[in-house]
């Protein structure tokens, strides 16, 4: 019997057709028993441990176990337990996405946690997107990204500034030096702040970057004595912000005149300097320790119970706190064959909840969240004392200092 | 005028915590030769060491700066015996040596008492600001330039008019003609080290309540102690002060100009055209072959 070739063509389009409809779902299959298998569900977690950022990133690490902890303690979620993996990143950017690569492809987890720098999101950015995964990023941070695999939980310039220029200009004067370490974060923040003063009709005497790490200020206090600002503005990071301090403070500067005001300094860094030097300086943040909720209690209690007593709670810990429950909301919605990455982010789309903070809830046209801006004075026992709280919970804007712009469910939309 | 004064002023007291994290390198690369990359780490051991005496023995910066001292160049002393001298201190290999035992200190520190930046408490009588030429600055600064020109003068005391320095410079011109002497190279050498690493481990305590303290803290102090040391002459110890102050004044006075990340390209620019056209340094006067 000879096959002619019309059959033949036939034969082979048919075996074709099935591999295209049949093999996917096979694959799809396999994929949801790994998302799900034997009652565990894993997730990344991907915070450094060793190197510079380790000094933060350590305590993001913990923040975020204690959550899946209690979480499991509690019955995990509809009975799977939640199995964490950890991955030391080292604070090197190449690492990060290394190390993303090996959580997303390689362990196969539904959702990683982790980042606190911005150059270490970018640089894990493209592993996420590409493989369709998830990234929750906890971390106040400039804004102006619109991903469609990142969850954003830390507050964006608007929600950290909006509250606070006016007030600093009201309560100190117009006269602005601003102050940053040497990267995109602060010159973003900047920016913002530029045309918030603008409107205001303040002014800016010098604005001015810092290499990271740098720790020798005595030519930057020489030159806020000079211009005699009204507002220090710092987005100074890391340990930088422990040497501005302390050196302002032996200069003999005063901060009931020419304060500081910081969008990056937390409980974490006035540990490190020591309350005289954080004494009577401004922070903007939507938590602090001392903020009063049953939630936070809850919270700062479990974090000192597990980690120790002599630790401290900030606003970047607080939301790898809640973000790991906002993500278990998540997964409770889905049945588990339904498990997968872009399904957790469906889900988790308007998904709310009380946080130590107040109510947050992650906004479905950008994934980034509802947050409630607070202002504090930092106090020589080391904590901060909550002087202004916003009225109304505020929508994040990550466009917000590019009017044409904003980040929409399709992704990034231009107005002409 | 004024701000002319206070820059001149500022640049003074950048210098003097230069010349105060570069001093042991001095002895150390300078003298013995030895390109110790373990000096920042020493810095840190000694940042480290005012936060363990403040915290656990409640003693304050300046009660514990002996201890200090002592402790670090103990360190100093350990690693000489064990690690260098057991290589000859033959250059090349000590660069790796000291690097590897840089990293393994770094790790040490931050698997025993974590990663976290750690609090120096500024002595209480010394955290004021007092006026210099009607200048305010720091009492804090003052008192650390007071301390870097004292460790400076001690130093030169005890290289140019003690018998320990006169013994080690003989070993340094010539280290079989002084052994046949009857000098033993090997302890001198042992002892020079440890006293290089204290002064390494002094600076680190010094320091550490106007900047802050974290395992990883000796990156930038050990670039700079190299900048001061080359640029000042190897085996020069006056060129090791004079070249601080330069690099103080240059660098805050470029910083006050522009900023601080334009100071330091500028500088290092600097040093790198004049290590090109001086490759001994500034004030080296006789080079020998």
């Amino acid at each position: 019997m000879s096959i002619s070739r019309r059959t033949l063509l036939r034969n082979t389009a048919a075996l074709g057709a099935f591999a295209g409809a049949g093999l996917p779902h096979i694959w799809i299959k396999n994929a949801d028993l790994a998302y799900a298998a034997g009652g565990e569900i894993k997730v990344g977690v991907l915070f450094s441990l060793t190197g510079t950022t380790a000094i933060i990133e350590e305590s993001l690490n913990k923040a975020t176990l204690l959550a899946i902890e209690e979480i499991n303690a509690a019955g995990g979620i509809k009975g799977s337990k939640i199995v964490p993996i950890v991955e030391d990143p080292a604070s090197d950017p190449a690492t990060f996405s290394e190390k993303a690569r090996k959580l997303v492809v390689g362990d196969k987890c539904v959702s990683v946690f982790g980042s606190y720098t911005s150059a270490s999101r970018k640089a894990v950015l493209p592993v996420f997107e590409r493989q369709n995964n998830l990234y929750w990023y906890p971390t106040l941070y400039e804004g102006r990204e619109c991903s469609k695999n990142v969850i954003y939980t830390g507050a964006v310039p608007n929600q950290q500034q909006d509250e606070f220029v006016p007030w600093l200009v009201k309560k100190f004067g117009k006269k602005f030096y601003l102050i940053g370490s040497n990267y995109i974060y602060p010159k973003e923040e900047n920016n913002y702040c530029k045309k918030l003063l603008e409107k205001l009709g303040g002014e800016v005497v010098a604005e001015e970057y810092v290499p990271l790490g740098h720790s020798e200020f005595s030519s930057v206090i020489n030159k806020i004595r000079a211009t005699q600002p009204n507002v220090i503005f710092s987005t100074v990071v890391g340990d930088s912000v422990v040497a501005l301090h302390r050196q302002y403070k032996a200069a003999g500067l005063d901060p009931e005149k020419m304060p500081m005001a910081s969008l990056t300094t937390s409980e974490n860094e006035v540990a490190a300097m020591g309350g005289e030097a954080a004494a009577g300086h401004f922070t903007s943040a939507p938590y602090f320790m001392v903020h009063k909720s049953p939630e936070n209690e809850k919270f700062v209690e479990a974090y000192k119970k597990r980690w120790g007593a002599d630790k401290v709670t900030h606003f970047v810990s607080e939301a790898c706190y809640f973000q790991t429950y906002l993500f278990k909301q998540a997964v409770e919605k889905l049945a588990t064959s339904d498990l997968t990455p872009p399904n957790i982010r469906d889900a988790v789309k308007g998904e709310g909840m009380i946080a130590p903070q107040g109510k947050v809830q992650i906004e479905p046209d950008n994934l980034h969240t509802w947050l409630w801006p607070k202002i504090a004075q930092a106090k020589s026992n080391g904590q901060f004392e909550i002087l202004v709280e916003a009225k109304d919970w505020l929508k994040p804007v990550p466009y917000a200092a590019y009017p044409g712009q904003s980040c929409t469910e399709k992704g990034l939309v231009e107005k002409s | 005028m004024d701000q002319f004064i206070e820059q001149i002023v500022t640049g003074l007291s950048i210098g003097s915590i230069l010349l105060l994290v570069a001093l042991g390198l001095s002895i150390i690369y300078g003298s013995m030769g030895i390109i110790n990359l373990a000096h920042g780490e020493f810095v840190m051991l000694g940042a480290y060491a005012a936060w363990v005496f403040h915290t656990y023995l409640g003693l304050g910066l300046l009660a514990s700066l002996l201890p200090i001292f002592l402790v670090v160049a103990t360190f100093g002393w350990v690693i000489e015996r064990y690690v260098l001298s057991l290589l000859n201190n033959r250059p090349l290999d000590t660069i790796l040596a000291t690097w590897g035992v840089g990293i393994m200190l770094q790790q040490a520190v931050r698997l025993m008492v974590g990663s976290e930046l750690r609090y120096v408490q500024l002595p209480p009588a010394l955290s004021d600001s007092m006026d210099v030429f009607g200048i305010p600055i720091s009492s804090y600064r003052v008192f650390l330039f007071v301390v870097s020109i004292t460790l400076f003068g001690a130093t030169w005391v005890l290289m140019n008019r003690t018998t320990v320095g006169m013994k080690l410079r003989a070993i340094i011109q010539d280290r079989s003609v002084a052994a046949s002497f009857g000098i033993n190279a090997k302890r001198v050498y042992a002892l020079t080290f440890a006293y290089g690493a204290g002064l390494a481990g002094l600076a680190g305590a010094l320091v550490s309540p106007l900047k802050s303290v974290s395992p990883d803290m000796g990156t930038g102090y050990v670039v700079d102690a190299f900048m001061v040391v080359v640029l000042g002459g190897v085996q020069s110890l006056a060129g090791t002060v004079a070249s601080a102050f330069i690099l103080g004044e240059l660098s805050g006075g470029i910083a006050f100009l522009q900023n601080d990340t334009v100071a330091k390209a500028i500088v290092l620019l600097a040093i790198v055209v004049l290590i090109r056209f001086r490759p001994e340094g500034l004030f080296t006067a006789r080079v020998r072959a």
